[in-house]
């Protein structure tokens, strides 16, 4: 079982430039279906990239090896983000990013088990985290030390079925699961202290019996040492409240609550890219 | 003929299933003891999760547990089976095929006192509309046994419809097979279609309507998804009109559901011995099988007029 992850400067750089090249992708992607979910999906990149290419047991060759560590997105919409990281993990090509969203792909609007790479599919907000103690359980049950990731949305928590996982998670025990919330502060009508106030969030998580870790979403080395400390954490599970700017690295998006569910548009792509530093 | 409890029959061959498969889990959101899954927990402590009031959670996470290869049974009461976590069950649960068996007890007017909030009417439909999700509603505790061994066999989400009260059995000569409906009757004159507790009433009525020298046909369709067409259009064909029994809204269960298959292929008159669109209310469980004219004397009146007619 791992216990603890090694990394060096050189890992960490490496790590951002990688999500930053997922960035262009979801760019790209969502630019050709002509709709999806820019916002959430880049305000997430670092979290997950960190996750897939240095945190998590994996093997893309085998995407049903029963002792692989678990992934489960919560926060459904967000797909292009983890399509990226899949195709670029090797679970399926980069070409078949272009296919996002249209008629007869595997890559479906919301992630659905024909891509390759999804356990579960998603799309309706504040189910995942019940999916992930589901998965949680199972491995207790086999005896098996895989562990269990969910990311979830800020204004996904505001659905009750995720306070009911919260419960149960401690309850169970449930120290192999490391949930993770990307607080970018925006949901579709707004900012989240506006349409429906989440604050104190850390306390409601700790009152429920959780390990919280409150990091910057985008700096690297908070998110390898949130993963590390998560890693050390037993006897109850663990959220890492990444607090990140919606539309991350891309100038016309960033804090901007229009591109939480909106494509592009051509010019609007190449100002993206341009600021992501594709030419 | 014996009565029992369906929800014993269930506890019952949850513990003789355990004892054979390693893969079944099983979760309750605090009525382990009226849906007896009290006694899987009591024998498998460690495959047995309680959830507390929250059935949103237990579904969703039946999904994630049947994600990493376990048989997942899962039981509340049918009102909150199929309609406090409806979400949860299409798109966690059906959307994703998993194993994950959805035994709900307590449905329909039988649930007595309890009254409307607890007496599910509505749940076949919420359940039966959703794809590749499969309906079985045993007709007594002998069956009910037969439901869960199928479920458990066959691939998939299903929904397993139990009441809360006492049943008498059933003379049931064939053996149970999914999707098979069974003609406990055999009949020339008018076709009673029934589920649940209503086989028995319809047993009853065409016992009573012989003596009037009408000789009606029962058939038990024990599973409403995937429906025995077949059945049907030979009920269609063969007799002079259909009488559907069911303890459910006339919206969704069976009568809508024996009407899709006369429509598309063997145009007939159909009635129903339903619940009128309308919420139950407290009472005893015959009084109220009575006074919503769920009863076999409703059977036998509603015969004779459809054939007078």
């Amino acid at each position: 079982m791992k216990t603890k992850i090694n990394y060096s400067q050189q890992d960490l750089d490496q790590l951002s430039c990688l999500a930053n090249k997922i960035r262009c992708h979801i760019v790209k992607m969502i630019s050709i279906a002509k709709s999806g979910h820019p916002g959430g999906s880049l305000s997430s990149a670092e979290l997950l990239t960190a996750l897939y290419f240095k945190v998590m047991k994996h093997d893309p060759k085998r995407p049903d090896w029963p002792d692989r560590d678990r992934f489960h997105l919560s926060k459904g919409h967000c797909c292009p983000l983890w399509y990226a990281v899949l195709a670029e993990s090797g679970y399926f090509s980069v070409e078949e990013l272009n296919t996002l969203r249209k008629l007869g792909t595997t890559l479906q609007g919301h992630p659905d088990r024909r891509a390759k790479g999804v356990d579960v599919a998603s799309g309706s907000l504040g189910q995942g985290l019940s999916v992930a103690l589901g998965m949680s359980l199972a491995a207790k049950m086999d005896k098996l030390d895989y562990r269990v990731y969910c990311l979830m949305g800020d204004g996904e928590i505001q659905e009750g079925n995720i306070w009911e996982a919260a419960m149960a998670c401690v309850h169970y025990k449930c120290d192999n699961i490391c949930a993770l919330l990307d607080y970018n502060g925006f949901q579709i009508d707004g900012k989240t202290e506006e349409v429906m106030n989440l604050e104190p969030l850390s306390d409601k998580w700790r009152s429920f019996g959780w390990h919280t870790v409150t990091i910057d979403g985008h700096d690297m080395k908070q998110i390898l040492d949130a993963y590390n400390e998560a890693l050390s954490i037993k006897t109850k599970p663990t959220i890492i409240i990444a607090r990140t700017t919606k539309g991350k690295g891309v100038s016309c998006m960033e804090n901007i609550c229009d591109f939480h569910g909106r494509a592009p548009n051509e010019e609007e792509t190449k100002q993206a890219l341009k600021d992501l530093g594709e030419n | 003929m014996e009565k029992m409890y369906q929800r014993d029959v269930y506890g019952k061959t949850l513990v003789e299933l355990g004892k054979k498969y390693k893969d079944i889990v099983v979760l309750d959101a605090d009525l382990s003891g009226s849906t007896r899954t009290s006694l899987f927990a009591k024998e498998f402590k460690d495959r047995f999760f309680n959830f507390g009031v929250a059935e949103q959670n237990m579904m969703a996470t039946a999904a994630g547990l049947a994600s990493c290869g376990k048989k997942v049974f899962v039981s509340t009461f049918a009102m909150f089976a199929s309609g406090r976590a409806w979400d949860q069950v299409r798109n966690s649960i059906c959307y994703n095929r998993f194993n994950v068996k959805i035994v709900a007890t307590h449905a329909g007017l039988t649930v007595g006192p309890d009254g409307a909030s607890h007496q599910a009417l509505e749940d076949l439909a919420l359940m039966s509309v959703i794809p590749g999700m499969r309906v079985i509603i045993p007709c007594d505790g002998p069956q009910t046994k037969d439901a869960i061994v199928a479920a458990y066999e066959n691939e998939g989400p299903f929904y397993v419809r139990l009441s809360r009260s006492k049943f008498p059995s059933v003379e049931n000569l064939t053996g149970f097979e999914l999707g098979k409906a069974q003609r406990l009757k055999e009949g020339k004159d008018i076709t009673i279609c029934a589920c649940g507790i209503m086989v028995d009433a319809a047993l009853k009525a065409a016992d009573i309507l012989k003596a009037s020298g009408i000789d009606a046909r029962v058939v038990n369709i024990h599973t409403l998804k995937p429906i025995d067409e077949q059945e049907i259009i030979d009920a269609a064909s063969q007799t002079k009109a259909i009488l559907v029994c069911e303890e459910h809204n006339i919206i969704g269960g069976l009568f809508s559901a024996v009407s899709q298959v006369v429509c598309e292929n063997q145009p007939t008159k159909v009635c129903s011995i339903s619940v009128r669109n309308r919420f139950g209310q407290s009472g005893e469980p015959d009084e109220l099988l009575k006074k919503y004219h769920l009863d076999s004397k409703d059977i036998v009146e509603s015969a004779e007029k459809i054939l007078k007619a």
